[in-house]
């Protein structure tokens, strides 16, 4: 198997000089029905300063990666079967839990998707900003107070002394998140992970909290790991782009080879259905067929029963134009990722017979 | 959905459980004894012997013998009789209340369900017991009063569960094609939403007869529940209060009798709760 | 805050009158009216007593006027005067016993607090851990044991045989003699046992609710940013989880005022405590009916007050309120 995910051989932002390389991540589920898978060994790294997206549609485990990354799944449920996730070279799975506090916000930080509840609604804003200074010991409360007021103004609150204040319920969604926000960057960390940053705010403020973590990631040089399920905001604003499908990634590139070269059919689903490629669209387009439930994954490749290629040629079988099932392979057998192209990788049956592996 | 196979599915997630098979094993050994007392002891509860006045257990008593020499274990079988049928119709009178105003409340919403709710809210304000003993001195405390009592003043949390049940079940679509059907209000009332409601009152009614008991043996140790000479767990205890300093058995078996069936029925509620719905498990 | 306070007692009011409606209620609901009945607990009910009765219901006027003026009444705390021989006003009777019963309600309620709560955060924060399934085992002996049978095993052990605890009254019959940390010591021994009782039954509830509620919110978003910021557990669970589970628990305290104000009528008769609750005992057996009305009445004013004060803690508690009302 010479493409395993998370040998070395992929790319160069995957060599050792990489800030976060997560290796064959495998994480499963307890649930009332018995376990359940929900990532199939997912590997992907960031380097310094890089803005990484990760797209997918909702329950394709975008954000149980994020949260594996931080160790913040409850376990259980929640069990990591296998991989590693290095961080500056250190696996973070096996670091005892007090090390992995003083990681949590000040080396890796997180934004998470809903401001309305990811507050606690009896503490006031000012307390949980500060907060992160006091966890690391960086300084005093009272000084915690006063960063934690020159952070709100920094993420452009508007009267940060009266809503340092204030308790969440008191302000709006744009403003919470960018309370989050400021909590995320206090520390300068150099990775932070966005979780669907924008995806419950009104579109007008969406854009505002884009163009402040775009900002601000360009004056704190930090690595972002960009969770999204639009297309548009990758395009914008990621490096390189990894697309996720039932808890796998189906292919990643460099953003702008991805949009220009999809292989995955997933993906040329997805961007075919983004209208005139702009930034207006902001669902993810539709697609014949639904998303599997976890709990019964299909042997083979997982995108099978709704691939475009794997219909085709079910159609030419029964049809009596082909022979031969030529595409039998994928009901049998889970695709591994194959290059197609620098830092460029796919993970596809049909793609890989059509295109020849490790065609460049 | 079938409701047989979803009977037998219940049944089947309920034998599995060992707590709620232990506790459906006691209820059912408290009944049979309390039926056949004669299989476990030939005294008669009543006789009195002053010659044997507060005699331990021994082999011809083997649960000692009362204050006025009457067989303890004998007063306990059937005592159990007395017991059980008390928390048994108590409890059935609070459902059947708390079942009508539920429903009614629940089906007819806004200035009904209003009026009958507020008259629950005002009912949950009298410390229940007090509310209990008032009426007792009222109407005089006799076996049928006591289940009456209990039963009027208990019901107020199946009427709450019996309302939510049917504000949601009203909405359902098989309520709505049995209207456009033509069926009348009791009708919909009792054929369709009476048994979906089921599942809930039966654990609000395993563990509300487990509350009726320890309410009964409340009543009964103070003297002003099941009268003597009619023997019950709650006035036996009466018996071992009095003589505390000599006769422990008088204290120790009554109220382990209390104790160990109401755990049976609490087991078996929180078992059946468990089986209906395994969602709420280790709530 | 302070509208806050006076709404929600505006809002009591349709209950103080439906219970004023239903004591009134359960007077007449006696065969034959408040005197037409036939006595088991009381033979001595004589014609002389029916007299008095139906001069205090004013029997002879139609029932909303009775009604009125019982409510005129109650509203300055007349509840007639006492059957019993000494005749004296019910008012008076009940306010020389009243802070006993509530500050051993008070004290029964403190211990419930100071234990159920971190017994409740301890099993949830350790969920499935032995120290978890030994409270949940606990916690269901705790609901099935009578708790006058426990009040009668504790007094056979450490009022009997081991003799450590008094088990009747509120004080020694040499209490006058001691010197005052003798009395301070006296009184604490007569409490330890009707207090704890008393507060047995609440402690398996709220520390099971207390393990619910902490359940519930740790599994929030907010728990998660807290631990994502790098806090350690200590400050994840005390500082972020607690101050939240907590505010469900405050109004089930609140609701727990008329189990023990029940409870006190149980265990006051047991210990020979000389408190509302062996009052309205008292009444019951000699069928006190202005007393027992009177008690019945003030318990559920407490009740009621009890929510009221609940529902305020809780605002007080909860910034999502106080400041809603502020603002």
């Amino acid at each position: 198997m010479p493409e395993t995910p998370g040998t070395p051989k992929t790319s160069g932002a995957e060599g050792p000089g990489a800030l976060l390389s997560v290796r064959s991540l495998k994480v499963g589920f307890d649930t009332e029905k018995g376990p359940v898978r929900a990532l199939f060994g997912v590997s992907f790294s960031v380097a310094p300063g890089e803005t990484v997206g990760l797209v997918g549609e909702s329950g394709c485990g975008k954000t149980v990666t994020a949260l594996a990354v931080l160790r913040l799944l409850q376990t259980p449920p929640a069990r990591i079967e296998g991989g590693e996730i290095f961080f500056r070279g250190e696996d973070l799975l096996p670091l005892p839990e007090k090390r992995m506090c003083d990681v949590r916000g000040k080396e890796i930080s997180m934004i998470f998707q809903e401001p309305m509840t990811s507050l606690n609604p009896v503490l006031t804003v000012g307390e949980q900003v500060a907060e992160v200074f006091t966890a690391h010991g960086a300084c005093g409360k009272r000084e915690a107070a006063d960063r934690a007021v020159e952070w709100l103004r920094k993420v452009r609150m508007p009267d940060p002394e009266r809503r340092a204040r204030e308790y969440p319920h008191q302000m709006s969604g744009g403003m919470r998140q960018r309370a989050m926000i400021a909590t995320a960057l206090a520390l300068s960390p150099s990775l932070v992970i966005a979780d669907e940053p924008t995806t419950a705010l009104d579109v007008t403020i969406q854009a505002q909290i884009m163009e402040l973590l775009q900002e601000m990631r360009e004056q704190e040089k930090m690595a972002v790991l960009l969770i999204t399920h639009d297309l548009g905001v990758v395009h914008d604003f990621a490096d390189r782009t990894a697309i996720m499908y039932l808890g796998r990634i189906v292919e990643i590139a460099p953003t702008r080879k991805l949009f220009a070269d999809p292989v995955h059919p997933y993906t040329q689903g997805l961007l075919a259905s983004l209208p005139g490629r702009n930034r207006g669209e902001k669902r993810l387009p539709s697609i014949p067929g639904t998303v599997p439930d976890l709990s019964a994954v299909p042997p083979g490749c997982p995108f099978a029963p709704r691939c475009p290629f794997r219909q085709g040629a079910i159609r030419r079988y029964q049809s009596g134009t082909s022979a031969q099932d030529d595409l039998a392979i994928c009901d049998r057998t889970d695709p591994s990722p194959s290059e197609y192209g620098p830092g460029h990788l796919a993970a596809c049956h049909h793609q890989r017979s059509a295109r020849g592996e490790g065609a460049r | 959905m079938n409701g047989h196979s979803m009977l037998r599915e219940t049944l089947r997630r309920l034998s599995r459980n060992p707590l709620a098979v232990a506790g459906a094993a006691v209820v059912l050994f408290f009944c049979v004894l309390a039926l056949f007392p004669w299989l476990v002891s030939s005294h008669d509860p009543n006789r009195i012997d002053i010659l044997k006045i507060l005699e331990p257990p021994s082999g011809a008593h083997p649960l000692g013998t009362d204050d006025l020499g009457r067989d303890v274990l004998a007063r306990m079988l059937h005592g159990a009789r007395i017991s059980l049928s008390v928390g048994f119709v108590a409890e059935s009178i609070a459902i059947g209340i708390g079942l009508v105003i539920g429903l009614l409340a629940g089906y007819y919403g806004g200035k009904v369900d209003s009026l009958l709710m507020r008259f629950v809210d005002i009912m949950l304000c009298f410390p229940t017991f007090f509310l209990i003993l008032a009426v007792i001195a009222f109407i005089g405390p006799s076996i049928w009063n006591i289940m009456f009592i209990i039963g009027v003043t208990g019901w107020m949390g199946v009427a709450r569960l019996v309302r939510a049940e049917t504000l949601s079940l009203k909405e359902r679509d098989f309520v709505a094609a049995a209207r456009a059907q033509g069926a009348g209000t009791a009708r919909i009332l009792f054929r369709h939403i009476l048994p979906n409601t089921l599942a809930p009152i039966l654990v609000a009614a395993t563990l509300g007869v487990a509350g009726a008991i320890l309410v009964e043996s409340g009543l009964s140790f103070l003297g002003i529940g099941v009268q003597p000479p009619t023997p019950s767990w709650g006035n036996i205890l009466t018996a071992g209060k009095d003589n505390i300093e000599f006769a422990w058995w008088l204290s120790l078996f009554p109220g382990l009798a209390i104790f160990l069936t109401v755990l049976g029925y609490n087991l078996l509620g929180e078992g059946i709760r468990d089986a209906v719905d395994p969602r709420l498990k280790g709530r | 805050m302070l509208r806050y306070v006076v709404r929600r007692v505006l809002v009591s009011v349709p209950l103080l009158i439906g219970i004023s409606l239903i004591t009134f209620g359960v007077i007449n609901m006696a065969p034959g009216g408040p005197i037409g009945i036939s006595s088991d607990l009381n033979p001595k009910a004589t014609a002389e007593y029916r007299e008095r009765l139906k001069a205090y219901y004013g029997l002879d006027q139609p029932l909303y006027v009775q009604y009125g003026r019982w409510l005129g009444r109650m509203a300055v705390l007349d509840f007639g005067d006492s059957f019993s021989a000494d005749g004296r006003k019910v008012w008076d009777k009940i306010r020389e016993r009243i802070l006993v019963t509530l500050s051993i309600n008070v004290l029964s309620m403190a211990l419930i607090f100071l234990v159920a709560v971190p017994l409740g955060i301890y099993s949830a924060v350790r969920k499935g851990s032995v120290f978890d399934r030994v409270a949940t085992v606990t916690v269901f002996t705790g609901f099935a044991i009578p708790t006058f049978w426990l009040a009668l095993l504790l007094m056979i052990l450490f009022g009997v045989r081991l003799g450590w605890l008094p088990i009747s009254g509120l004080v020694s019959l040499e209490y006058d003699t001691l010197p005052l940390a003798g009395k301070i010591l006296d009184r604490a021994a007569h409490l330890v046992l009707p207090v704890f009782l008393m507060a047995f039954g609440g402690l398996a509830g709220i520390s099971r609710y207390m393990r619910s509620t902490m359940l519930e919110v740790i599994r929030q978003d907010y728990i998660a940013a807290a631990r994502s910021k790098g806090l350690p557990e200590r400050a994840v669970v005390f500082r972020h989880a607690v101050r939240n589970a907590l505010l469900p628990v405050i109004t089930i305290l609140g609701l727990s005022v008329p189990g023990l104000l029940g409870g006190s009528v149980i265990f006051e008769t047991i210990f020979a405590i000389p408190g509302m609750g062996q009052l309205f005992f008292q009444g019951v057996m000699s069928r006190d009916y202005p007393l027992i009305m009177g008690i019945l009445t003030i318990g559920a004013f407490l009740t009621l007050l009890g929510n009221i004060l609940a529902d305020v803690g809780y605002a007080l508690a909860d910034p999502r309120i106080k400041t809603e009302r502020a603002g």
